[in-house]
């Protein structure tokens, strides 16, 4: 009986995103209170069934009931219970019930911030039911997670061992909280626009500000979390592989990241206020063009659920009324906003027009490159495949010279800044820069320029963030966040440039007893033992970390076969010293006892996600900053005149 | 003029060029950047050259895998139609195995043996990577039942 109270469940929630969207548009003419009162119960009402059907979903994974379809083709009674629950949106249906639940979340948040209920959030209430609503459709008619098997079979088919790890079970929630994350401050873009009027194109930049925030925090660690299962799991060493579908969550990041910045300007000063409602589209577009690269199957991955072309074509129809009309609405109502206000070519704003010029054409970089391949397969038929030294020689100059102008922006006032004044303070950071260079050039080997020049703009970042952090005493929170994300880049682009350019790489076959040795590491392989796992047989190689005659450490890098699913994977080793990691993954077996080993020593790997984690710290302190001024002034400060 | 108005249009020549800049820049990178794909029998229609990069897909054909000194591993990879020998120095992904697909990336050298600097399975039983199965389906190798 459970899997049709979710499905019912889903049903109630469609009609009640109708509701949503319809009581959500009336109420934001003048006085339609009681429109407004409806669209926010139906969003309350929403969040119910859907988190309803997404618990029979969940309840349906974890006690195994094979006779819903989706359990049955990604479940196994023997999988981890984690596992299990992972299961529920490692395949299609499960993953778009999760985006709808996260969906739901937003609308709620919406409503729930803004308990008066203003034009503007009664408005994106309504854009937002009609999101979910498309999203429900879609669920009902194309993926149904509740489809019955009859007869219910007695074993599942397991699910795709390289997700049965704990980053990817959390990977995908954060993902969609920050892809999802994006309709709202997309809504309320939208929601400007309907309701029109100078008032409320600056206003609604405020109004979403707490909402793009969670998205990028979230958009953040999701990317974060994403490359470091990539890094431990796939046995390369790498940790981000220009894959299209690393990129289809690059480029949601990237406009996030211009949005906040051009809706800065267009909440304190009134700069950029078309810019940053197109911005607002464009961030919500990027997912949803992120959602169907991955899951539709044109790129195929582990992330490809969905080859049913019905499936392609729902998606592609929605993304094209959600975007079409999106910008046709821009393009009817943008015309009759005001410019805002001039600004001298020194000033915050023309760092702030800087950094959304260099962000937008990073993400161009990247769109081009993911997309190139599968328009030319289309039109031509040929197949090619654009790679790593293409995003070398495009995105990463791009970015180095937006980094370079990031200290320079918190210290130039609105509208007319001060180079000079600017400059003085930041003099420690250019010491900084400099020493840092300096170190560079002195302790690695061997030398690179563009490893030199990325440890001097790390310290320039970093410097300039320390500046922020301890001089500006009495500084608003919205500082320090700004310091401590931008101090975040500093760290991981370390990181990146440690790993790419200083990583060493030994590739050995190995009988029990032999010994190698890779940078200052020495290896002795003690040989392979036969491990029996909870859904899993294993190969485990016993590697000792040699610290001159004794045993530092020992490793143990696994080959695993998952019989239920028919498939190997490989479980590697890391021994990290917070600077430095020594990576280790087992090869084949070549008879004998003597094995394939690959080693590598990625110095400031660790960096990498160290910096991710700074930036989203840097984000969250900003979302602090932000809720607490708004409980502080209720209803001045928040809600537009009505 | 008014030194506002100067002022904008100075801004949009500027984001113009910027913009001019970009797209060229990207245009010249991809057409640097790009790595064809090719089955067993394009190598033998298509007289690549050595020393082009490329990648190369297809079945590995049984009993064609050899290991050499330490890393070093032979095998050839076959579309039914033509055949190519494959060298890499590396190790090899879980899931390679004699009679599956494979991707391989690299350079034919003078001799007609693709030295291959990387070698990429599919992720599990199931899958196939696509350009695979279009170059089976062409050389009429594919079996759609048996194969999905």
């Amino acid at each position: 009986m459970t899997g049709e109270l979710g499905q019912l469940a889903l049903c109630f929630a469609l009609a009640l995103s109708l509701v949503m969207a319809a009581g959500g548009l009336l109420g934001a003419r003048d006085n339609a209170l009681t429109a407004r009162r409806i669209a926010h119960g139906a969003t309350m009402g929403m969040l119910v069934f859907v988190v309803l059907a997404f618990g029979v979903l969940t309840y349906g994974f974890v006690v195994s009931d094979f006779s819903i379809a989706a359990v049955a083709s990604n479940s196994h009674t023997l999988k981890p219970l984690i596992y299990k629950i992972s299961g529920v949106w490692g395949n299609h249906e499960g993953s778009m019930l999760l985006w709808v639940l996260v969906l739901s979340f937003y609308a709620a948040l919406v409503a729930g911030l803004n308990r008066g209920g203003d034009h503007l959030t009664s408005a994106a209430l309504g854009v937002q039911g009609l999101l979910a609503a498309a999203f429900l459709l879609f669920i009902l008619f194309t993926s149904n997670p509740f489809l019955r098997l009859d007869p219910a079979p007695f074993e599942g088919a397991g699910l795709n061992p390289l997700l049965q790890d704990f980053g990817l079970a959390v990977h995908p929630p954060m993902l969609y909280a920050g892809y999802v994350g994006l309709s709202a401050s997309f809504s309320y873009a939208a929601a400007a626009l309907i309701v029109g009027g100078a008032a409320q194109s600056d206003s609604w930049a405020r109004a979403a500000r707490p909402f793009m925030l969670l998205a990028w925090i979230a958009l953040t660690c999701g990317i974060a979390l994403g490359s470091w299962w990539a890094y431990y799991e796939l046995g390369w060493g790498g940790f981000w592989f220009w894959d299209p579908v690393e990129n289809a969550s690059l480029m949601p990041w990237l406009v996030a990241t211009a949005l906040l910045h051009s809706a800065l300007a267009t909440e304190k000063s009134g700069a950029f206020r078309t810019w940053s409602l197109l911005l607002a589209i464009a961030g919500f577009s990027m997912s949803l063009i992120g959602t169907f690269l991955v899951r539709s199957g044109v790129l195929s991955s582990v992330h490809a659920f969905a080859s049913d072309p019905t499936r392609g074509f729902f998606i592609m129809v929605l993304i094209f009324c959600a975007i079409g009309g999106a910008l046709a609405l821009f393009a009817w109502r943008a015309p009759t906003l005001k410019g805002g206000e001039a600004f001298e070519p020194v000033s915050r704003e023309t760092t702030l027009l800087l950094n959304n010029v260099f962000l937008v054409a990073a993400c161009a970089a990247v769109f081009v490159g993911t997309l190139y391949p599968l328009t030319l397969d289309a039109i031509t038929g040929e197949k090619i495949s654009v790679g790593p030294p293409y995003y070398a020689a495009t995105f990463a100059p791009i970015f180095f010279a937006l980094l370079l102008l990031v200290p320079l922006g918190p210290r130039l006032g609105w509208r007319r800044g001060n180079l000079k004044d600017a400059m003085r303070t930041l003099y420690p950071a250019l010491g900084l820069a400099l020493v840092a260079a300096a170190l560079v050039l002195l302790v690695a080997s061997p030398r690179f320029l563009t490893g030199t020049c990325a440890f001097a703009v790390a310290g320039w970042l970093i410097g300039a963030s320390a500046i922020d952090l301890f001089k500006r005493k009495g500084a608003r929170a919205s500082a320090f966040a700004a310091a401590l994300a931008h101090a975040g880049l500093g760290v991981t682009l370390m990181g990146v440039a440690g790993t790419t350019l200083w990583r060493s790489e030994a590739l050995t076959v190995m009988g029990p007893g032999e010994t190698m040795t890779v940078g200052p590491y020495t290896l002795r392989f003690d040989g392979v033992t036969a491990e029996q796992g909870p859904n899993y047989r294993a190969s485990r190689a016993h590697i000792a970390l040699m610290d001159g005659a004794n045993v530092k450490t020992m490793m143990t890098p696994e080959q695993r076969i998952y019989p239920a699913e028919g498939q190997d994977t490989s479980d590697t080793a890391i021994h990290t010293t917070g600077f430095t990691d020594l990576y280790l993954a087992l090869g084949d077996d070549r008879g004998g006892g003597r094995w394939t080993l690959r080693a590598y020593v990625s110095p400031l790997a660790p960096f990498i996600w160290l910096g991710a984690l700074v930036m989203a710290a840097g984000g969250l302190l900003s979302l602090w900053g932000r809720l607490r001024l708004r409980s502080a002034v209720p209803s001045a400060a928040v809600q537009p005149a009505e | 003029m008014t030194p506002k108005k100067r002022r904008r249009l100075f801004f949009a020549i500027a984001l113009v060029a910027a913009g001019v800049v970009l797209a060229a820049g990207i245009i010249y990178q991809l057409g640097q950047n790009t790595q064809y794909f090719r089955s067993p029998s394009d190598v033998a229609a298509k007289m690549i050259q050595p020393g082009v990069a490329f990648r190369l897909g297809g079945l590995v054909q049984d009993k064609s895998v050899q290991h050499g000194d330490g890393a070093q591993v032979r095998f050839i990879v076959t579309d039914g139609k033509g055949s190519v020998p494959v060298s890499y120095d590396g190790v090899l992904p879980a899931l390679f195995r004699e009679g599956q697909g494979v991707v391989t990336l690299g350079a034919l050298n003078e001799t007609g043996t693709f030295v291959a600097s990387e070698v990429l399975a599919k992720h599990d039983e199931k899958y196939m990577p696509p350009e695979v199965v279009d170059a089976l389906k062409r050389s009429g190798r594919w079996n759609e039942g048996a194969g999905q």
